[in-house]
């Protein structure tokens, strides 16, 4: 399915008609009206709030006491900066994001490699790893959280090595463990997907020039398909990684935050609309925006992932 | 003959992996309530506790529960048919026309796709009370159109640079304008594309959980995931585990069913949407 996606060259090119003619004039006119609308929504529902957020994060303003509202400068992003809570979460956040994404590049990595393989049950195996992708975040938590509790989930019985009382939601280490787990479940199959598409874009020549070669399967691997889907595991690594440093839904339906469970994302939905503290949770918000491009900037440099050609842009 | 049996174990491996939470909590959804919150009837399987429908009349004689699941059918789709629109606009525009911003486009796009939905709820809670949107279709439906137009504009970019201009010109030179070239030629080639996207922003909005939980207080726009948290109180240890087991499955039904009917197109559409290099 994938090879039909390959690149082609870009469409316009060489018809691109002279600027400053009617024609081209035309051209703009409609390209206007037709992306307006769709620029339109966007910007509605994200630049109001994040300049609002902005602004709101130099008061201090409490929905319980709105009346008190007062400009505090900085104030709330040094409280923010200084607190251990903060890097504590932090800390569990980037945890959960590089430790899912490792283990999914793996494991959907096989998942991948299956599914490009097997030539029986195509259909039966891709419905089936669509399951998983589609389902609603929270159900997936609470399937995870029920089986994971010892008075009647079945992970305890089924680990021989786990006593049959164990708490998973009793200290921090396991229960991280079992929001990572959910949180795997989930998003593995959009991992293997995304992974699959590259590897039907290596091409059986080369794979079949260096068995002839004489190259080992392991050597196969490394030097000949996975240089050759670099671009697509960029893109999948990096997709994953900005999905997983938002994580909230399974933190909140598996644990609601409590023994150290809680990521970044949490801790402003908690300050906001739990504790309707907006000034500080303004300052959270922004704090974590800033993050998350700081991620994204990282991811880009350390794979040196050119997204604009890997969209195909 | 070893890579043979290598492959019926992976294949075996992948099922078991998408397929056993299901099972869990289809079983889960048989159990009595009594068996599960005094853990008498610890297995995987409802052996001891099997109370047959129960569960799910008890749910569905809930009426905040039937509500959520009309609200999510509601919203769900009227965002993805607004959303696709849009996008189908949008992404005829950038891969066919040449204008200035086609970049900053592109860029927004990108920038609202990597955003922390989290840092936006709490103005939005604000904003969306001033102007009465708070607790209604449509202070969701926009939100779930904003950020699903990203993934849409990409994925329908992607198809309409598959699509044979040409013929598009052929119909201009015919003398049809722009617009009745577009009509008539392009969208019934770029319908897949469409459809695709219009997949895909579905199950963003079915799966939406944070603008869910925040934007809503009643039952009058409450969706299935927030409604779903809310089931049970704030206690998350101690559940009505059958029950919410029994609303988990008709939640999960809609998705099942689509991902059933049209598995080829949704993996062509993520794949293609996603990677091309």
């Amino acid at each position: 399915m994938s090879s039909t996606y390959v690149a082609t060259p870009e469409v316009d090119a060489g018809k691109t008609p002279p600027a400053g003619s009617d024609r081209s004039r035309a051209e703009g006119r409609l390209a206007a009206k037709l992306v307006a609308p769709a620029v339109i929504v966007m910007l509605v529902v994200t630049a109001f709030p994040i300049l609002r957020a902005l602004w709101l994060s130099f008061y201090s303003y409490s929905l319980t006491a709105p009346d008190d509202r007062e400009f505090v400068g900085l104030s709330n992003y040094i409280t923010a900066l200084t607190d251990s809570l903060f890097w504590r979460d932090i800390g569990v956040t980037v945890l959960y994001m590089l430790v899912t994404v490792a283990i999914e590049l793996v494991i959907g990595f096989i998942f991948a490699m299956v599914m490009h393989r097997v030539i029986f049950a195509r259909g039966v195996i891709r419905t089936s790893i669509l399951i998983p992708y589609g389902i609603i975040t929270v159900v997936s938590g609470f399937a995870w959280q029920f089986a994971f509790t010892y008075q009647n989930g079945f992970v305890n019985g089924w680990l021989p090595f786990i006593d049959e009382q164990f708490n998973w939601f009793g200290d921090t280490t396991p229960a991280v463990i079992a929001i990572m787990v959910s949180e795997i479940w989930k998003t593995t199959p959009f991992m293997s997907l995304l992974l699959l598409a590259g590897l039907a874009q290596v091409s059986e020549d080369m794979i079949e020039a260096a068995k002839v070669d004489g190259a080992t399967w392991w050597q196969r691997l490394w030097k000949v398909i996975l240089p050759n889907m670099r671009a697509a595991i960029m893109v999948a690594v990096l997709f994953r990684a900005l999905d997983a440093y938002r994580i909230f839904d399974n933190i909140y339906v598996m644990t609601a935050g409590a023994v150290g469970t809680e990521s970044i994302s949490f801790l402003t939905y908690r300050q906001t609309i739990e504790q309707f503290q907006l000034g500080m949770g303004s300052a959270l918000a922004v704090l974590l925006f800033l993050s998350v491009l700081l991620v994204a900037f990282l991811i880009v440099k350390l794979f040196r992932v050119d997204l604009a050609q890997a969209r195909g842009e | 003959m070893k890579q043979k049996i290598g492959l019926v174990l992976g294949v075996a491996l992948v099922m078991l992996w998408c397929l056993l939470p299901i099972a869990w909590i289809l079983s889960l959804s048989f159990k009595s309530q009594d068996a599960v919150s005094n853990g008498t009837d610890p297995g995987f399987l409802p052996l001891d506790s099997f109370t047959g429908w129960d569960n799910y009349t008890a749910v569905w004689d809930d009426e905040q529960f039937r509500r959520s699941i009309l609200n999510s059918l509601g919203i769900s789709l009227i965002a993805t048919l607004l959303s696709v629109i849009l996008a189908t606009l949008a992404a005829y525009a950038i891969a066919r026309l040449e204008f200035r911003g086609k970049k900053f486009v592109l860029t927004v796009a990108l920038a609202i796709a990597m955003f922390p939905v989290v840092s936006l709820v709490s103005p939005l809670f604000d904003l969306w009370r001033t102007i009465g949107l708070y607790d209604t279709w449509p202070g969701l439906i926009i939100p779930y159109m904003s950020f699903t137009l990203p993934l849409a504009i990409w994925t329908l970019s992607a198809f309409f640079r598959e699509i044979p201009w040409e013929m598009e010109q052929a119909a201009q030179v015919d003398g049809a304008t722009s617009w009745q070239a577009f009509r008539k030629v392009i969208v019934p080639l770029a319908a897949p594309g469409v459809f695709t996207a219009a997949i895909l922003t579905f199950f963003f909005a079915w799966n939406d959980f944070v603008f869910g939980i925040t934007l809503t207080s009643t039952e009058n726009a409450r969706p299935i995931p927030a409604a779903l948290s809310f089931f049970v109180g704030p206690d998350p240890f101690q559940r009505p585990a059958g029950l919410l087991a029994a609303a988990a499955v008709i939640a999960t039904i809609p998705i099942v069913v689509i991902v059933l009917l049209f598995q080829r197109k949704i993996v062509a559409g993520l794949t293609s949407g996603a990677v091309k290099g």
